[in-house]
């Protein structure tokens, strides 16, 4: 049949595909578009052909066309594919660097002066106020297990007091069993936990770090932020030591003329506990906006270590006590620095970093 | 909570000023959040009657009112209309401060004077309705009489105070007056009770039980009769109001009133809507279903997500056991009380607190009453509230019956702790001394009750006090409500010392090096997110295991950061905009390693009772800098790189260039640092791969961008990142020798293994500096290095210098490098 429209498609498909694999540059590839698969392009003009057909044979021979232009058109995809491909790895041939034989002394470096974060620089001082003060500094990780952010302090499973902690989930384990850590009360029991294995009671310690809470970010409120705890567990701590502990760090944080005071609060994992407020540092104690005229102001909390927690240790509280406190990093800072919103600290603008030395 | 001090009154006497009232109650850990002064303000206010409205000529927004106010007409400018002639409404006169501290003074508008102003409900503070006057006509007050009188609002303080989480007893007016009693060492008055008023028995007519002790403590069900269901009394009403609650029927403002006053929620049911007049507590099935009194349908009995919940929810059902209400919690539509309600069955229990907590959070379903019941309502108050209840009922239903020997079913109740105070176990947690009459005094006063012993006091804490504990954790409850009651700022404060210094450890020693090191050269320490999204995270790590959170706060934070790059390439691109791109910014901090890829996963226990071994996920520390000043690029990372390690101390880190050495840099301008002697990767050098640059920073396209991303994990690890040696080599005091040596070295050879070949190639080398690199040489690269020679022994002579330097070029020729011609 020679007669047929599409007796010139098989060589016409023949020479389009080794057109397309005889292409070696991605420009020319695509100058070559049109011709090989586009509107001026053999197919274009069979499809015209096709009006020549009896009706009833235009539907099969419509198909086998697309189904040859189809197969012209995928290899065109692979091949620029492949062209594309290898025109970035000549760019990036082209651009390539031994790092190995930069010579330093050729680098230019422009002097100027970086800055620290506020957090950062702040987690400082506060380290080397407790430091000075006997404490030695821990870490401990940001995800935990519910046993360490919760159980362990006394928060069993379902508990109401877990409510007081907007926490995060991570998904993994069982349902609500892994938490980013809503507080670093955790390294308490990681702390404990290791003086009871290695036989090496007493612990003074603190410890800085970042956590977590499940709470819209506003100007006094951050999803992720800063808390330093301190915990000690020696013979004979009582109530007085902490007061003690809280007042030596505040006067010493500061200043002088900052006084700190306990009201009682409510936390599982110590009993008695304690809300601790010093001095406002704007007005002095004279009364301020930001004390509500009180004087006061809010820093953390603290508490004798509660019996529940030495019994998920394995302390003997007969023998030993102890106390915890905690307050915030973030908080310190920007009570010291007047920072009208804490989310310019995650913004990391350049105009607010560099304020700081 | 909400505390009025007028009902406080009622519990107690207290003269004091609001500033020490204040203090008490934030020194007893009551803190006052707030303070409210209701009916302030209107002392001035009376009630005045519309003579007659006039039309100001040209003004359509404002009419002239003539009132009587008891003292003859008053021409007042009023904007309202909602009011007519006759009507009776509140005038505050010319002088009057109205609350918020408005004055009214005679004002002219129009041409005609203003001589006070008439008010809206809201002005007054008595509401939030401000579409019109306030219309007093149903008030039974003639012209002229004090509005507060006509109202009968007693001016009264409303303390905003917020109850921790261990006080049970202190969410109420009577909890919240004992601990003040208590504090000033006066009476606590007990409220107006009524008892039971009929011989007929309450078991004839109804019928109560309890089929799952475990958790139901407590359930006591009274029959009332000839209930009129209408308005409550005036001083009910505004007691409700002053709580934040809204008035009812008397029947409901009574239930809610002694819920206020004495820490008992109770329900009251229509009794002819309830089957067989009976109620029981049970355990919801499941596929039960309730409509509680907000219309919702809730289904119940599924366990939920939360860790520990089975699905337990305690029901009441009738005498057919349907469902009634979810207990403790809400009740049902179907049995609520209407105005048809002639007869009350009144429920007054205690539940299970863990059982009403899971139930609240599973439902997100919480109320006044489950507040309550989750943290612990007394069992022994059921009926007490009962008969406080009938005395309040009865003001407004004279011939009110409450049917003799209410029905009382006890379900399991923990017994009160008892708690042993051995001589010396206050001062021990205390160190402060407080003497056994005062603590006796203190517990007294809080209900306690306290056996004196030869050696000990006995304590047992009252059933209010669901919080104290038995044994060691017990007594720790016991000495806190004595150092509580006793004053906390009156304890000892004792600053201790201890043997063992303070420090910081070799880890956060290297985190201040680093820190310190980078602020000098310039860098600008930044803070991105921990939480990113799918998206961020597929830019660096496509499609690989990712540590997700399971409550975001928005789907774009839910994936933790497996990079620190991306946030800074964003952070950066920020600054861009606002032209400060020209900067060095860096973040030290974790990036989280899911488990599964992790080569050693955090094993850790979890789970109720940590019972179960967890995998957690690797936190790995790293620090990241990206170099982003003008004209900055992989070189200026390896310049940066180059002071770090000296700083750091390292023996020999090799800058090594490969191909794709990590995520999100660029494949051909990248090295690793790898450390010579254990082979450990330090981290790596190089630049942003160019699509992240335009993806996360769209405006810097084409731009090269310095990144140096270092393992601070690796680098604390001394056997892994080799330090030099600590010892101090004291220099040669004899002459230096130097050469430069130019090497033609091929792609493959690493100008840094060349120099180590140079260095190890002869004792007398002193040091080897790459200072050239000429790139357009046949056969490789030109490296040209200073080489200087030195004897600790004695000056070099020329054979020395020459076998020297036969032994450089043969080092060299090793390695495959010629010397250049």
């Amino acid at each position: 049949m020679t007669s047929s429209p599409l007796s010139t498609l098989g060589d016409e498909t023949a020479r389009a595909l080794a057109a397309i694999e005889a292409a070696d540059e991605l420009g020319a590839l695509d100058e070559s578009h049109a011709t090989l698969v586009g509107r001026r392009s053999a197919f274009v003009a069979l499809q015209r052909s096709l009006g020549t057909l009896a009706p009833e044979e235009r539907g099969a021979a419509g198909a086998t066309l697309q189904e040859a232009r189809r197969r012209v058109e995928e290899a065109f995809a692979a091949r620029r594919a492949l062209l594309e491909s290898r025109e970035r790895q000549r760019r990036l041939d082209a651009d390539r660097l031994d790092l190995g034989d930069v010579v330093v002394a050729q680098v230019p470096w422009r002097l100027t002066l970086g800055h620290p974060s506020l957090v950062a620089s702040t987690q400082r001082e506060l380290e080397d106020v407790f430091v000075a003060m006997g404490f030695k500094v821990a870490d401990g990780p940001e995800v935990e297990s519910d046993w360490y952010n919760f159980e362990a302090l006394n928060i069993p499973p379902a508990h109401p007091a877990r409510g007081m902690w907007d926490t995060f989930y991570v998904d993994l384990g069982e349902p609500e069993t892994v938490v980013l850590r809503t507080h670093t009360s955790p390294t308490q029991i990681h702390l404990m936990e290791a003086a009871v294995a290695g036989g090496t009671l007493p612990v003074h310690s603190v410890m800085p770090g970042r956590c977590y809470r499940r709470d819209t970010p506003d100007a006094r409120h951050l999803a992720a932020f800063h808390q330093v705890e301190g915990l000690v567990v020696d013979r004979d701590i009582t109530f007085a030591d902490l007061a003690g502990v809280i007042e030596t760090f505040t006067k010493a944080y500061f200043g002088e003329d900052i006084d700190a005071r306990l009201r009682p609060a409510y936390f599982p994992f110590t009993e008695p506990s304690a809300e601790f407020e010093i001095t406002c540092t704007i007005c002095r104690g004279a009364g301020c906006r930001t004390c509500s005229q009180t004087g006061w102001i809010e820093l953390g909390g603290c508490g004798m270590l509660d019996p529940a927690v030495f019994d998920a240790v394995g302390i003997d509280p007969e023998e030993w006590s102890g106390f915890a406190f905690g307050f915030g990093i973030d908080r310190c800072a920007q009570m010291r620095y007047q920072i009208a919103d804490m989310r310019a600290l995650i913004e990391n603008d350049v105009r607010f970093l560099e304020q700081f030395s | 909570m909400k505390v009025s001090l007028n009902w406080l009154r009622e519990f107690v006497d207290l003269g004091e000023s609001l500033e020490e009232l204040r203090e008490a109650l934030d020194d007893l850990g009551l803190v006052v959040e707030g303070i409210e002064h209701v009916g302030e303000g209107l002392e001035d206010v009376v009630v005045a009657r519309v003579q007659e409205i006039r039309a100001i000529p040209g003004a359509d927004r404002i009419r002239l009112v003539v009132v009587d106010a008891g003292d003859g007409p008053l021409e007042i400018v009023c904007g309202a209309n909602n009011f007519v002639e006759g009507d009776r409404v509140p005038m505050a006169p010319v002088g009057a401060v109205l609350p918020g501290g408005f004055e009214i003074g005679r004002r002219q508008m129009r041409g005609v004077t203003s001589n006070g102003m008439l008010c809206s409900a809201s002005e007054l503070r008595l509401s939030d309705d401000h579409a019109g006057l306030m219309i007093l006509n149903d008030v039974d007050a003639p012209e002229g009489t004090a509005l507060l009188d006509a109202l009968a609002i007693t001016p009264d303080v409303v303390f905003d105070l917020s109850v921790e989480g261990n006080r049970p007893d202190a969410w109420s007016i009577e909890g919240v007056a004992r601990d003040l009693a208590a504090r000033f060492e006066r009476p606590l008055r007990a409220p107006r009770l009524a008892t039971t008023n009929t011989a007929t028995p309450s078991a004839s007519v109804a019928a109560a039980g309890i089929e799952d002790p475990a958790l139901c403590e407590r359930l006591t069900v009274s029959v009332l009769r000839n209930v009129i269901v209408g308005p409550s009394p005036t001083w009910v009403a505004q007691r409700l109001v002053g709580a934040g609650m809204r008035p009812i029927s008397n029947v409901v403002d009574a239930s809610n009133l002694v819920m206020l006053e004495l820490g008992q929620p109770t329900h009251p049911y229509d009794a002819a809507h309830v089957a067989g007049r009976a109620l029981r507590a049970r355990a919801a099935r499941s596929g039960e279903t309730l409509v509680t009194l907000d219309g919702v349908t809730r289904e119940l009995a599924r366990a939920g997500r939360g860790l520990g919940d089975t699905g337990v929810d305690c029901v009441i059902v009738d005498g057919e056991d349907r469902v009634l209400g979810l207990a403790g919690i809400m009740g049902g539509a179907a049995s609520e009380i209407s105005d048809a309600t002639t007869e009350v069955l009144l429920e007054a229990a205690a539940f299970d607190p863990m059982t009403i907590a899971r139930s609240s959070k599973r439902h997100a379903l919480r109320s006044e009453a489950s507040n309550r019941f989750e943290r612990g309502v007394d069992p022994n108050l059921a009926l007490r509230a009962v008969a406080r209840f009938v005395a309040i009922l009865s003001e407004t239903c004279s011939d009110l019956e409450w049917l003799a020997d209410p029905l009382d079913v006890r379900g399991q109740a923990p017994e009160p702790s008892r708690v042993t105070l051995r001589p010396g176990d206050v001062e021990r947690a205390l160190g402060t001394v407080i003497a056994e009459d005062e603590v006796v005094r203190i517990l007294t006063a809080l209900n306690f009750r306290v056996e004196r012993r030869e050696e000990s006091l006995e304590v047992t804490a009252p059933s209010s006090r669901g919080d104290v504990r038995r044994g060691a954790a017990g007594r720790a409850d016991v000495i806190e409500e004595i150092a509580r009651l006793h004053g906390y700022r009156r304890l000892a404060r004792r600053t201790p010392t201890w043997a063992a210094p303070g420090a910081i450890t070799a880890r956060q020693n290297l985190r201040r090096r680093l820190r310190d090191t980078l602020v000098d050269l310039g860098v600008l320490e930044a803070w991105t997110p921990t939480l990113g999204s799918d998206e961020d995270f597929d830019l660096t790590h496509p499609g690989l295991a990712r540590v997700r959170v399971t409550n975001p706060l928005a789907a774009d934070e839910s994936v933790m950061r497996a990079t620190l790059l991306t946030g800074l390439v964003r952070a950066w691109g920020r600054n861009l905009e606002r032209h400060r791109g020209d900067v060095l910014l860096g973040e030290l901090g974790a990036i989280f390693i899911h488990p599964d890829l992790a080569e050693t996963p955090r094993r850790t226990r979890g789970g109720a009772g940590g019972t179960v071994e967890l995998e957690l996920p690797v936190e790995n520390e790293r620090l990241c800098v990206l170099l982003a000043r003008e004209d900055d690029d992989a070189a200026s990372a390896v310049a940066l790189w180059s002071v770090i390690s000296a700083r750091l101390g390292l023996a020999d880190v090799v800058v090594r260039s490969n191909d794709n050495v990590a995520a999100g840099l660029h494949p051909t301008r990248g090295a690793r640092l790898v450390d010579r002697a254990s082979g450990a990767v330090l981290g790596v050098l190089g630049e942003v791969e160019p699509s992240l640059v335009e993806r996360l920073a769209p405006s810097a396209v084409g731009r090269r961008l310095g990144v140096m991303d270092l393992d601070v994990d690796v680098l604390a690890d001394p056997s892994r990142a080799t330090r030099r040696s600590t010892n101090v080599a004291v220099p040669s005091r004899y002459p230096t020798a130097s050469m430069d040596l130019a090497f033609v070295a091929p792609p493959q050879v690493h100008a840094a293994d060349l120099a180590a070949a140079l260095a190890g190639a002869s004792e007398l080398v002193e040091s080897v500096t790459l200072f050239d690199v000429y790139a357009g040489v046949e056969g490789g690269r030109s490296l040209a290095y200073a080489v200087s020679l030195v004897s600790n022994e004695r000056t070099l002579v020329d054979a020395d210098i020459s076998a020297a330097r036969a032994a450089l070029l043969k080092a060299a020729n090793d390695l495959g490098a010629t010397l250049r011609a």
